[in-house]
């Protein structure tokens, strides 16, 4: 059986997920050794049972997110995170120098209903336990197929020219 | 009495964390309809007290996608702070480097997100309605797509060091010029493209019979339409002059100066999401709704400029004309969009000075306000700062894209969710075509709420009391 793949995004810019379709034919290759069962790409609404890795991208930072990251975790053998905002908190945890109030002034009157909750920006790893860091802003698409192909093959990733920031 | 409420959470095969909420009344049929952003990231505080140079490194961390945009925006802003004319050769990379950003950002669109439905069908088993399952049914069309988007994003990396966020785009121009064999790369790459984007629009115009009740519904009303053209009004991305058309074509408003912005539109919070929605302040909110992005440019324009994209646009008008615009088509604009990127790339990549080493202007601030405007993939994206004397940014206003599109894509989720949900027999095929009408507009939440997270779209059936009856979600394999 195929190791089951998901990738998800918290609260980022999409740009780790742009980068993982940057793998261009190899992500055909990719498709075809995992079975991709969790994905923006996909219509799954919920995250699936038995999850073998996992990639998410982005910064803890409402309520949903937190909410998700931990279901994603009890679920998930090998969480990898995906990226410098994932790593660090980067761009989304810049909010946490102005508070989330002064955040929220880019609205007159900011939504009151219906909208998760905003919290202090938490990398992943402060939340849940976290197997690989994959840091970027994003990580290239080489890096990437390293993790992936190393996680498939049962051995440590080492992936070459990964840097934060660039 | 039993009112439902349906929630789709998340809104899949979009950019960013959506939801869509309904309530329905008794009868079954949908009262109301809301699409919520539940992303919030605040770039417009938090980019306050940095150095103004910075701006557009940070700015394009808005988006994965459309990154290039921001950057170009936020330059232009920046030369508006130094006070600058950028050098030629320097305006032409720029738009190289736009073009090649909207041709990648058009083929996610259409291949990777909304070509499940479109060549699947609306209601395939959404555990193949996706990239991988269209792999088996579509395989050319797939690699096409992927080759495409390859294209693109390569020719950014070529270009500007690397395929996402590249910081090659700076206040005053670009950091450098681009080699004979990047040239050749842009130009061998073309040909092959344009076949691709020319295969998927005739497959898209022999399929597009199939979806009439979808065009009739998927947000198909009057609106107004805004965007930039340039002075012949023609097709432009880079530059150009805010035109606004009615839905009959009418000009609305002629040859305004975006950078007066502020005096055409105003910004309105919501209540229950983190999309602020735009509108036009003569007709006020909401009734100052309009739209923009690829199908928005293709009314508001005299043509487009380049020999096959024009063929394109006339086949389009001849069958649009006297609509008022179904959203629907904005998909086929997307491709349309393709063919005039490539050509134009082709075009500015061949001109004799585009090797020219002269490609910045150095100075330091010499103006307190700057505003940059450009056409990105989804629609006329703003950048608006203002910074004190050590060039330190004391303020921020950012206008994005998918948030003028606010207001056209709430109306357009209740016009479709009232003629395809029935309450009472319940399909998952109408929810995804509540989803759909959205992935046509090819919303960038993350871009769009200034804000520090995604949109999760889901389904929930309410009662009249408010208390969820039934949630609709699809589950995981």
């Amino acid at each position: 059986m195929r190791p089951r793949l998901a990738t998800l995004w918290l609260d980022g810019c999409s740009g780790c997920h742009m980068s993982l379709l940057d793998l261009d034919e190899r992500l055909l290759e990719i498709v075809e050794r995992f079975e991709l069962v969790y994905s923006p790409l996909l219509d799954a609404k919920e995250y699936p049972a038995a999850v073998d890795v996992a990639l998410v991208e982005g910064a803890v930072s409402t309520e949903t997110d937190l909410r998700r990251i931990r279901e994603v975790r009890e679920r998930t053998r090998t969480l990898v995170s995906f990226g410098d905002c994932a790593v660090t908190g980067n761009v989304p945890a810049l909010r946490n120098q102005i508070g989330i109030e002064a955040a929220l002034a880019v609205y007159e009157t900011p939504p009151a209903s219906e909208v998760p909750g905003l919290l202090p920006v938490f990398p992943v790893h402060q939340v849940v336990a976290v197997d690989h860091f994959l840091p970027g802003c994003p990580p290239s698409a080489d890096a990437i197929y390293e993790v992936l192909i190393a996680l498939l093959e049962g051995r440590e990733p080492a992936p070459t020219g990964v840097r934060f920031g660039s | 009495m039993a009112t439902q409420r349906i929630e789709i959470h998340p809104v899949t095969r979009i950019e960013g964390h959506a939801r869509i909420t309904l309530q329905l009344g008794d009868d079954g049929r949908v009262e109301t309809a809301r699409f919520h952003v539940d992303q919030f990231r605040g770039f417009e505080k938090l980019a306050v007290g940095r150095p103004f140079h910075e701006m557009p490194g940070l700015m394009a961390r808005t988006c994965g996608i459309c990154p290039v945009s921001h950057l170009i925006a936020s330059s232009k802003a920046g030369d508006a702070l130094l006070a600058v004319s950028i050098p030629e050769n320097a305006v032409r990379l720029r738009r190289i480097l736009h073009l090649a950003q909207i041709l990648q950002s058009h083929a996610l669109s259409f291949f990777y997100l909304s070509a499940p439905d479109l060549l699947l069908g609306m209601d395939a088993d959404p555990a193949h309605r996706n990239l991988i399952g269209l792999l088996s049914a579509e395989p050319e069309l797939v690699r096409g797509g992927i080759a495409l988007r390859a294209f693109g994003q390569e020719s950014i990396a070529r270009m500007a060091g690397k395929r996402v966020h590249p910081a090659w785009v700076v206040p005053g121009g670009v950091a450098s010029p681009i080699t004979a064999e990047t040239r050749d790369f842009l130009l061998a790459g073309v040909p092959p493209a344009l076949a691709t984007v020319e295969r998927a629009l005739a497959l898209f115009r022999e399929r597009l019979a199939g979806f009439e009740e979808e065009v009739q519904h998927f947000a198909n009303f009057p609106s107004l339409f805004l965007g930039l053209v340039d002075a012949d009004g023609a097709l432009e991305h880079y530059d150009g002059l805010l035109r606004i058309v009615a839905a009959d074509g009418a000009s609305v408003v002629e040859g305004f100066d975006p950078t007066r912005y502020e005096e055409l539109l105003a910004e309105a919070d919501e209540p229950d999401s983190y999309l602020k929605a735009p509108y036009y302040r003569a007709l006020g909110y909401p009734g100052g709704l309009y739209r923009v992005g690829p199908l928005a440019r293709l009314r508001l324009v005299t043509r487009c400029g380049t020999p096959r994209a024009d063929a394109a646009l006339a086949d389009f008008r001849r069958r649009a004309a006297g609509t008022d615009g179904s959203s629907f088509l904005y998909h086929e604009a997307r491709l349309i969009e393709m063919l005039f990127a490539l050509e134009r790339i082709r075009e500015l990549a061949s001109h004799p000075d585009v090797l020219d080493p002269d490609v910045r202007a150095h100075a330091g601030p010499n103006r307190r306000e700057g505003i940059g405007v450009a056409e990105a993939p989804r629609g006329t994206l703003m950048h608006h700062y203002r910074i004190d004397a050590h060039g330190l940014v004391t303020a921020v206003n950012l206008i994005i894209a998918t948030g003028h599109n606010a207001l056209a894509m709430n109306r357009g989720v209740l016009q479709v969710a009232r003629h395809f949900v029935d309450g009472h027999r319940l399909r998952e095929g109408m929810l995804n075509r509540v989803e759909a009408v959205i992935r046509a507009f090819d919303p960038c939440l993350a871009c769009s709420t200034h804000a520090l997270g995604q949109m999760p779209i889901a389904v929930r059936l309410l009662d009249a009391n408010g208390a969820v009856v039934d949630v609709l979600r699809r589950s995981g394999s």
